[in-house]
């Protein structure tokens, strides 16, 4: 069963109230039984022992965890504890005064009721503030700190246990015992790097917190002291080894925090800056977010850099900035002055910095300098570099001689570098989210290019084909395609655009229009070829040509004709011969010749066709695709590739050649587009 | 990354280029930068390709694009020192119908020298 924090709270709390009532239970039907004797029962030392036990662990629960808690908080803590256990003891004492004359109050049975109701507040004071003590204390653990406390604490429940055997100070033993407890204590007293954290303000309510809890611990010394001169009192609670050596503990912690914090006082202001300084580093350092700009990091750059080196102006120009356009801001300063101070520099880097002509990793040492003819005597200038190219310039003036030291150099340098470093990332990010952007729109064009090549096509028994298309990039300008001019007759076209990428793949599509708008009107080879050269010649860039391969079946008449714009001579395989080869017939690419002679160069070659025969249609990709010792494909393989599978159905012909292919070239990557159709009859 | 070096000599009358390595879509723009200079000089051309190992269709479409300024010039390009793989490239394209290819400069040279 795991009990809950607040559960242990509660338990131990009504433990140590139970614990309490029995023992003032006790020591008083002891009085009762034994008048005068002022030697306690062992039962009711016990009791007493297990209030304390309980006490201490009701307030380790209490107190926050480490983590979460604030030094003021827990000098509050203190405060307010012992401000009601001193109130309460306060009142007690008033009342026992205000009914002084009362014969009732004068019995030793009811002072001793008084006394344990005091003793109750004081041990409620002295718990609480010994476990805050230890929060403070162990703020900054480290393991041999951990282990003296862990002794110092195992001592305590020891003194505890003693005090059952009912020495007490000044017996010598227990005096022994006592400066034992206090050498260990005295030792733990002086971890107060705590201290250091707190500002100025919080040192001064410190101080005061602190001073009260000596002012409680006084008063309830005083009190106690009253108690034990009366003879009647039961149980001498203070000279106990345990909470002598608690209470003295505490005294001693309280009076040197008071010092330390007193002599720490001047420094604080230090430590305040470098807190700053710290968050300003942050802010830097955080990369800029989404609807953020850049000018944002710069004003952050210059200000954290104006405060954290008490310049008395400043300015910052950025040349090249994302947006293009350059950004400045003053601090203090006029521009006019700006230029003026411009001028007035004569040290040749800190000029080359502030004209943004800076290419160097910086030197240090060399970016101040002191001005004259100005009401400013020294400038610091630092180039704010963006991979590796100065962006512009951060400039901070003071009106004193030699007013930057070298921290300040060295605070400065890591805010420009940290500002470069968010600006960097910041168009990074902007040049990554672009680049994504262009690789969408580049997925959406393969897509509309791919929806532009046909894959098979259902030509009614004359032939069969099967087509293969692969880019090395995104796009490519490979081109083939079918078009079905009447029920006899198809015309077919496979086309390469030099080049690749995406001017290739504008040129393709164009040759797509061309090739469905120009074989509908004309289906003779040559005049489709002499059309099509008149039309991209106009459209076509300068450095750009298309090779190509037209073709018109006639099923009625089993004929093939076809003519060959300078593309890559197709494969044929006769079935009768039982032999392929490449045709041999001149041409001349589209768009080499852009005018009427291109007709000169064009030729039409006419076969017949028979069931089985085969063209085999590729783009150069094909034949040039090379291995790792840089050895093409070419003819002869594409040739064998072929012969070995003549009798195959196209797709399966088609397989195997790109299977082939890519043994040949092995793990290569492309770097042409590959196009292979095959047409079997 | 594929190499391509490109050397243009001035002479007197006539200009010579030296291309040798692989020609592709990147590295034709400096096929293409010679080539512009030395059409700008107005005098016949030898280009000497007997380095050139690979020439793609970018690289073919730098030779093809000057074509007609060339006729306009009044220019001559002559190729030479072709390999048997480049030649054919420019065959199966058809270029050599248009352009002179010779197998060495000094057949080039002899053919300039006829012509003027």
């Amino acid at each position: 069963m795991v009990l809950s924090d607040k559960l242990k709270m509660r338990i131990s709390i009504i433990l140590a109230i139970v614990c309490w009532l029995v023992l003032t239970y006790l020591d008083i039907f002891f009085l009762y039984k034994n008048p005068g004797n002022s030697q306690p029962p062992l039962l009711s030392r016990i009791f007493e022992a297990l209030f304390f036990a309980f006490l201490y662990i009701y307030f380790r629960y209490a107190i926050v965890k480490a983590e979460n808690f604030n030094f003021l908080d827990l000098l509050w803590r203190v405060f307010v504890t012992g401000l009601i256990a001193t109130l309460v003891s306060l009142l007690i004492t008033m009342s026992y005064k205000f009914f002084g004359n009362n014969t009732l109050l004068k019995s030793s049975l009811i002072s001793n009721f008084f006394y344990h109701l005091n003793i109750g507040m004081v041990s409620t004071f002295l718990m609480s503030t010994f476990i805050i003590w230890k929060k403070l204390i162990l703020y900054q653990k480290s393991k041999l700190l951990m282990q003296l406390w862990s002794l110092f604490e195992y001592s305590m429940i020891g003194a505890l246990l003693f005090d059952l055997l009912g020495y007490q100070i000044p017996d010598p033993v227990a005096g022994a015992v006592y400066i034992f407890l206090l050498l260990q204590g005295l030792v733990l007293t002086f971890n107060l790097k705590w201290v250091a954290y707190l500002n100025f303000k919080q040192k001064w309510k410190s101080i005061l917190f602190i001073f009260l809890v000596t002012v409680y611990w006084w008063h309830f010394l005083r009190l106690l002291m009253e108690y034990r001169n009366q003879p009647a009192i039961v149980d001498i609670f203070m000279t106990k080894v345990f909470i002598a050596a608690m209470a003295s503990f505490i005294l001693i912690y309280a009076i040197i925090a008071i010092l330390v914090i007193l002599f720490n006082l001047p420094t604080s202001s230090v430590f305040e800056r470098k807190i700053k300084e710290a968050m300003d580093f942050q802010r830097l350092s955080q990369s800029i977010p989404a609807g953020q700009t850049e000018e944002q990091v710069y004003e952050i750059l210059l200000d954290s850099s104006m405060s954290a080196v008490f310049a008395d102006a400043a300015w910052i120009e950025i040349e090249a900035a994302a947006e293009s356009k350059p950004i400045t801001y003053y601090r203090n300063i006029e521009q006019a002055e700006v230029q003026e101070i411009k001028e007035s520099v004569k040290n040749s880097t800190l000029k080359k910095i502030l004209k943004t002509e800076f290419d160097q990793v910086s030197n240090p040492q060399k970016i101040t300098a002191s001005l004259k003819n100005s009401m400013y005597k020294t400038i610091m200038v630092f180039p704010v570099m963006v991979q590796n190219v100065q962006i512009g310039s951060l400039a901070l003036l003071k009106e004193v001689n030699e007013g930057f030291n070298r921290e300040m150099i060295n605070i400065i340098n890591t805010f420009v570098n940290q500002a470069s470093i968010s600006v960097e990332n910041f168009r990074l990010i902007n040049e990554a989210l672009e680049n994504e952007r262009y690789k969408e729109e580049l997925k959406i064009a393969k897509r509309v290019q791919k929806a532009l090549l046909p894959e098979n096509l259902n030509t009614e028994g004359i032939f069969e084909l099967h087509a293969y298309s692969v880019a090395a990039d995104e796009v490519g300008g490979d081109y083939y395609d079918i078009l079905k001019i009447n029920d006899e007759q198809y015309a077919f076209i496979i086309a390469d655009v030099s080049g690749k990428g995406t001017s290739a793949a504008f040129h393709m599509s164009q040759m797509k229009g061309i090739f469905h708008s120009v074989a509908r009107i004309t289906t003779d080879p040559k005049e489709f070829l002499v059309h099509a050269n008149n039309a991209l010649s106009a459209c076509l860039e300068k450095t750009s040509f298309i090779t190509g391969s037209f073709f018109l079946i006639d099923s009625s008449t089993k004929t093939l004709r076809f003519s060959r714009a300078g593309h890559c001579p197709s494969l044929y395989y006769c079935s009768s011969e039982k032999e392929s080869r490449y045709f041999q017939n001149k041409g001349l690419g589209l768009g080499i010749i852009r005018n009427i002679s291109y007709s000169r160069y064009v030729q039409v070659n006419e076969i017949n066709y028979s069931e089985g025969d085969i063209i085999i249609l590729y783009t150069d990709g094909i034949t040039e695709a090379v291995n790792a010792n840089n050895d093409q494909f070419g003819y002869d393989r594409l040739k064998n590739s072929l012969d070995k599978r003549t009798d195959l159905p196209p797709e399966e012909i088609k397989q195997g050649i790109i299977d082939d292919l890519y043994q040949f070239t092995g793990l290569n990557n492309l770097n042409d587009d590959y196009t292979l159709v095959i047409i079997k009859f | 990354m594929t190499m391509v070096d490109i050397k243009h000599i001035v002479e007197e009358k006539i200009q010579i280029i030296e291309v040798s390595g692989d020609v592709d879509a990147s590295s034709s723009i400096h096929l293409d930068n010679a080539m512009s200079k030395a059409v700008e000089q107005k005098t016949n051309i030898i280009a000497d390709l007997s380095g050139l190992s690979y020439i793609s269709s970018a690289g073919l479409g730098v030779f093809m694009s000057y074509l007609q300024e060339m006729e306009n010039n009044n220019q001559q390009l002559i190729l030479c020192g072709l390999n048997e793989k480049v030649l054919e490239v420019f065959q199966i394209l058809g270029l050599d119908q248009l352009l002179i290819i010779k197998d060495n400069k000094e057949e080039a040279r002899l053919q300039l020298d006829a012509t003027v």
